[in-house]
Formats: structure tokens, C-alpha cells, sequence
């Protein structure tokens, strides 16, 4: 009873290739006459001339070998549209065109979209209340954390160690050589190109003080948060994501773990206190940057350069970064793990919600410095 | 029987769909695979059955080409994978695979889904007829006509399989490899799945490929069951060859409770119900109820 399409192989040197034919008639319509091979692949290229027919009798496809599901469906649709009865048809054919036959071609294949005028306004009212909620939702977010780091002061235990201390690793111990590099050439730039405004005025020796009070006041910590943000933030966002989609937090919820205390406080706990670490080393290494080129490119020996660092950075500028650095840790932690969380749906929305945790991580990280930067001189840490 | 429980399988004759010889597959030190043959014929529905971890998979995956074999031979409909298809026919046309979740595309609608394969071999195909191929494909698979245009998170775990079988069926291939269709389905639902796989098979003349843990649509749906144990296929046979054989793992597997279980159901089903509906006109005769 099955009915074999003949392998493509033999079917190159024994079918007919697909052929159209109008046989006119004495009275009426035309009789449609289909034959040769009517496979998905003809079909794709006669489909525009079958629409085409406005009128036939009858459809005639005694011819019609080999054909598959989308044949079938061709001379049904045909059939249908022209009221013209099939004749002739094979068993095999038949049964193809039986089995078609429940299918409604005029159902939607994606859902419906709304016209531009009113999808504009939609999508910027959309955008605008989800940013409200989100700030709210945000805000929510941590207040649960606090509450979750109250309970680990509480009870000491609960706290993740073991996560926390691989947390730190990937943060912060695996990211020293990148940082490392990076602000090793920072320096290199900011003196560079500060003794060549400063040798105006003959004053290069302030090369020293424009790269030591600038590496630890904003440079060390800015550019750390930015990889920071880049490397760690995106990785939170991703992982908790990833681990939304595979049901694994509300798995954790079932046996009574708290994603909260168990995903999200190690992580933030380990961006806070690698953020703080990770930028005073930035900073002690973009001077090293600066002291390099002063010895290669000013003349200033490399020993000069780090004792007069001592004299002219004053203590305030290590503090000012100091206390920077774990608060831009907090907000990118939270970033990526508040939008880790948020993940529902597909792995689409993953993508979309990482890009989102460092684009705010960072933008984030950027306003504050500036409210920072205005709060330290108007309390006169300057 | 002599022939069928043997440790070599019977020689392939000429509707080959599947040859394989000598195929051996590792990961680093670990060999799934050892010398592994298997033949399967034109039209038929073979079943693969085995134990976790014993490849059932990573055959899959070396036949359609996602596993590079350490070594041996695999051929697919005439055409020897591996190697570039001589007149440029590929013979990705020609099959459908369904994997375990379905591996849906999950930025895309069913019917979007289904398309896919169908843009890329047939540029030229107008969106008309993809939108129609489309919905055909969804309704032949068992689905209500509302799924086309949903995205595959909102779809139950056996609607999906369901649309991962569509999206198969979307070439019109002539070989179906699934992996586990039926599993985490509710038995109901299997048994659809099963009536489903046996009718497209009547219908469009699909040759299967089948894994399967679900003793029941062993006996229900497959003509032959290859046995994959020791790193080999074991037995090729129809399930009344294999429990004639001697291996210790086939006779617990269909002949341990489970094995008899499914057994005795199928002897009632034979004896007592009046023969299932033959042929006519099966598809449309379950428009998406077991989904």
C-alpha cells in the first residue's frame, strides 16, 4: 500500500520534467492537463504560472509522477479555487491529496501586527512605562539583596563561600592580566600626551602629577568598571539567564534555595570587593605605564618618577578611588544579575537582556562618576 | 530467525537507505562506537533501541553528518556522507531530522519555522506558497491550524515535538530520523505520535529512522529494531527474531515486566479489538486532537 517516491537519482532519467498544458474544448473551460514531476522543487517554479489560470473543467493528472505533500496540496488548492474536479489521479497521488485536503491555507502564519501609526506610539508608551517599573523593579531587586546579605550577617553560614570565592576568581583574579594591559597603556597615553601639552610651558615635570592624581582619582577605577562591567556583567546576565530558560532557579526555589542568596550575593559580594581591588591595581599600573614613558621619552628616571608620586598624589585621591570602586561593583553586579533574572522566554531574550545589563552597567557607572566627581569637590576632597 | 539475531547483520541488499561499515567513534578515550554496521532498507521503519550511553544519539548525529566518525563508512541514499555530493545534490534535501526537544527556532513561529528549510533550497519560492506549505505542514503533523503562528515558547513540550516533526517533514524528505518522539510525552499523546509517524509513513512512503526507550511504539509502529549494545549493533530484527535471541540485554529488555507488558497489550489490542482502521484516509481523521 505505500506509495515510494522513486529516488532522486533514477528520477533525473526516468520522470518528465513538469509540464502545464490547456487543452481548449468545445464548450466550457479548458481542461487542465498537469504531468511529469511534481515534486516541492517544481513546484516552487511553476507555482506563479498555476495561479495564473483563471478557468478549466477539469484538472487531468493521470501524468503526474512523481508528486510528494506539496503536489498534492498545488493540484487540491487548484481543484479548490477553479471548482474543477481531479481526474485520474494515481492511488499513490490520491491518498496524498486526501491527506492534504484538512489543511486551511488561509490561516496566519505569524501573529498579526499593528499598523506603523499606531505601533510607534505603542512601542514609546511601552517603553516608557517598562523603564518606570524597571527602575522600580530595580529598586525591589535590591532591597532583596540587602535583605539577603542581612540574613548572611545574621547567620554567617548561609553565606556561599565556595561561590563566592570562585566568583572572585573569575572576576577578579582572571581578569588581572587584561586590566593590567589596559591600563598599562592608559598610562603610557595620558603621559604622553600630557608632556607634550605641558613641555609648552616647560613645566613636563607636572607630567608626573597630571598621570598619579588622574590614575587613582578616575582612570584606575573608571576604565576597571568599564572591562568589569564588560567581562562580569555580561557573564551574570547570561549565566542567570541561561539558567532561568533551564527552569535550574525555579528548581532551587522548590528545594528551598534562595536565587537570591545563593546566585545573586556571591556574585555582587564578588564584583564589590574585586571591583574595589581590581581598580587600585589599574591605577598603580597606569602609573607604572606613565613612569615607562617618562623614563623612554622625557628623560625622567623611573626611580624619580614613583618617589615624586608619593609627594604630589595626595592621600585623598587613593581614597576617592577607594571608595568609588565598590560602588561601581554594586551597580554592575546588580545590573547583570537583576537583568539575568528578568530572562523569560527564549534564548533571544538572553541576548537582549545581557546587552541591556552592560549598556546600563556602564551608563550607570558614567552618571555616578560625574555625580561623584561634583560631591568630592564641593565637600572640598579636591 | 537464524539470520536475524546473528551478530552480522543481513547483507544489504539494493533499496538501501542507510548503509554504515565500520564505524567508530571516540571521545578522547572514551569509544562509543567500535566497528559498528548497520543496513537499513528503503520504506521501512527501524526502530534503535540500547541502553543510556550507548550511542543511540551519536549514531544519529554521525549519520546526518553533525558527528565526524573516527572511521568507517556511512551512506545515505546512495550518496556517501563525508564527501562532497557529486552533482552538487544535497542530500540535506532529502531527509528531516527531529531532535529530542525539537530544536525549534525559538524567534520564529511554527509556520515561520517550517519555511526555513524551504527558503533555503528553494529561494525563489513565492511567500504565498510558503505561507500554504506552511500551515499543510503544521496541519499533516497534528496540529491545530491556531499553532502556525505561535512561537515556540508557547507551546506544550509535546506540541513541540509535534512542530519539530513539521519542520521536518517541510522537504517532502524521503528519510525521517527521530530522536525519542514520544519521550515525556503522556501515553495518550504517545500513541498519537506513533499513529501519527505510522500513517505519514503509509502515506508519503517515509522511510524512519527511530530511537526509541518506548516499548510500545517498538511494537506498535517498527518494522525492524536494531539493538546497539557492546559498542556494535547487536541484532537486527523483528521484534519476534530478537526475543528468540540469547543476549542477555535483549532478553531483559523485551522480555523483562515492562517488555511483556507491552507484549500482552499488543496481543489484546491484535485479538480482541477489530483490525485498526486500514489505510483509507488516516490523516485527516485526528485533526490535532492528542496534541
Amino acid at each position: 500500500m505505500t506509495f515510494i517516491p522513486s529516488p532522486p537519482d533514477t528520477m533525473q532519467t526516468m520522470t518528465a520534467p513538469a509540464r502545464i498544458t490547456l487543452e481548449d474544448q468545445v464548450d466550457g473551460a479548458p481542461r487542465l492537463v498537469l504531468s511529469g514531476s511534481f515534486l516541492v522543487a517544481d513546484v516552487a517554479a511553476l507555482d506563479h504560472d498555476l495561479r495564473a489560470i483563471e478557468a478549466a473543467s477539469v484538472i487531468d493528472i493521470s501524468a503526474l509522477d512523481p508528486v510528494d505533500t506539496t503536489g498534492a496540496w498545488v493540484v487540491f488548492r487548484l481543484s479548490r479555487d477553479l471548482g474543477a474536479p481531479v481526474e485520474g489521479a494515481s492511488e499513490g497521488a490520491q491518498r496524498l491529496i486526501a491527506a492534504v485536503n484538512s489543511c486551511d491555507d488561509h490561516v496566519a502564519i505569524v501573529p498579526p501586527e499593528l499598523p506603523v501609526q499606531v505601533r510607534v506610539p505603542e512601542t514609546v508608551g511601552a517603553s516608557v512605562v517598562e523603564l518606570a517599573l524597571g527602575t522600580r523593579e530595580l529598586l525591589g531587586f535590591l532591597g532583596g539583596l540587602v535583605v539577603a546579605f542581612g540574613g548572611v550577617l545574621v547567620s554567617p553560614r548561609r553565606l556561599r563561600l565556595t561561590a563566592l570565592v570562585r566568583q572572585m576568581e573569575l572576576v577578579g583574579v582572571n581578569a588581572l592580566f587584561i586590566i593590567g594591559m589596559m591600563s598599562f597603556l592608559v598610562g603610557i597615553v595620558i603621559a604622553q600626551q600630557g608632556s607634550v601639552q605641558l613641555q609648552q610651558f616647560g613645566a613636563e615635570i607636572y607630567t608626573i602629577n597630571l598621570t598619579g592624581r588622574l590614575a587613582f582619582r578616575e582612570l584606575g577605577v573608571l576604565m576597571t568598571a568599564i572591562m568589569v562591567a564588560g567581562r562580569s556583567g555580561s557573564a551574570f546576565a547570561a549565566q542567570i539567564g541561561t539558567m532561568k530558560l533551564t527552569e535550574e532557579v525555579d528548581a532551587m526555589r522548590t528545594i528551598g534555595l534562595n536565587p537570591m542568596e545563593v546566585l545573586v550575593l556571591p556574585r555582587v559580594i564578588a564584583c564589590v570587593v574585586m571591583m574595589t581591588l581590581l581598580g587600585f591595581y589599574a591605577a598603580v599600573v597606569a602609573i607604572i605605564g606613565g613612569a615607562v614613558l617618562a623614563q623612554l621619552g622625557l628623560g625622567i628616571p623611573f626611580l624619580t618618577f614613583m618617589s615624586r608620586i608619593k609627594e604630589v598624589v595626595p592621600e585623598l585621591d587613593l581614597w576617592v578611588g577607594l571608595l568609588k570602586g565598590p560602588v561601581f561593583g554594586l551597580i554592575i553586579g546588580l545590573a547583570g544579575c537583576y537583568q539575568g533574572m528578568k530572562v523569560e522566554g527564549n534564548s533571544e531574550d538572553v541576548g537582549r537582556r545581557t546587552t541591556k545589563a552592560v549598556v546600563q552597567g556602564i551608563f550607570m557607572v558614567i552618571v555616578l562618576d560625574a555625580f561623584f566627581a561634583i560631591f568630592f569637590s564641593k565637600i572640598g576632597w579636591i | 530467525m537464524n539470520q536475524s539475531a546473528a551478530a552480522h547483520p543481513a547483507p544489504c541488499d539494493e533499496d538501501v537507505a542507510i548503509r554504515i561499515e565500520g564505524l567508530v567513534n571516540r571521545f578522547g578515550d572514551h569509544t562509543v562506537h567500535d566497528g559498528l554496521s548497520l543496513c537499513m532498507r528503503q520504506g521501512e521503519i527501524l526502530g534503535v533501541v540500547g541502553g543510556s550511553g550507548t550511542g543511540k544519539s551519536v549514531l544519529m548525529r554521525s549519520i546526518i553528518g553533525l558527528q565526524k566518525p573516527a572511521e568507517g563508512t556511512v551512506e545515505v541514499l546512495g550518496e556517501m556522507m563525508g564527501e562532497p555530493a557529486p552533482d552538487g545534490d544535497d542530500i540535506r534535501r532529502r531527509w528531516g531530522v527531529l531532535f529530542q526537544g525539537g530544536a525549534l527556532f525559538s524567534t520564529l513561529t511554527v509556520a515561520e519555522n517550517v519555511a526555513v528549510p524551504l527558503r533555503e533550497f528553494y529561494p525563489r519560492m513565492s511567500e504565498d506558497l510558503l505561507a500554504e506549505i506552511g500551515c499543510l505542514k503544521v496541519a499533516l503533523s497534528g496540529l491545530p491550524e491556531d499553532a502556525a503562528a505561535k512561537y515556540p515558547s508557547e507551546l506544550s513540550g509535546g506540541m513541540k515535538k509535534r512542530a519539530g516533526l513539521a519542520r521536518a517533514l517541510a522537504l517532502d524528505p524521503q528519510l525521517l530520523f527521530l530522536d525519542e518522539p514520544t519521550a515525556g510525552l503522556d501515553p495518550i499523546a504517545a500513541a498519537g505520535f506513533d499513529r501519527l509517524i505510522k500513517e505519514l509513513h503509509e502515506t508519503l512512503g517515509l522511510s524512519v529512522f527511530l530511537i526509541t526507550h518506548d516499548l510500545d511504539t517498538l511494537h506498535e509502529i517498527c518494522d525492524r529494531v536494531a539493538v546497539l549494545a557492546d559498542k556494535k549493533v547487536i541484532a537486527v530484527g523483528t521484534i519476534p527474531e530478537l526475543m528468540k535471541s540469547d543476549h542477555p540485554w535483549i532478553q531483559d529488555y523485551f522480555a523483562g515486566p515492562r517488555g511483556r507488558a507491552a507484549l500482552a497489550s499488543r496481543e489484546i489490542k491484535t485479538d480482541a479489538a477489530p483490525a485498526r482502521p486500514a489505510a483509507g484516509n488516516p490523516i485527516d481523521s485526528h485533526p490535532g486532537g492528542e496534541a
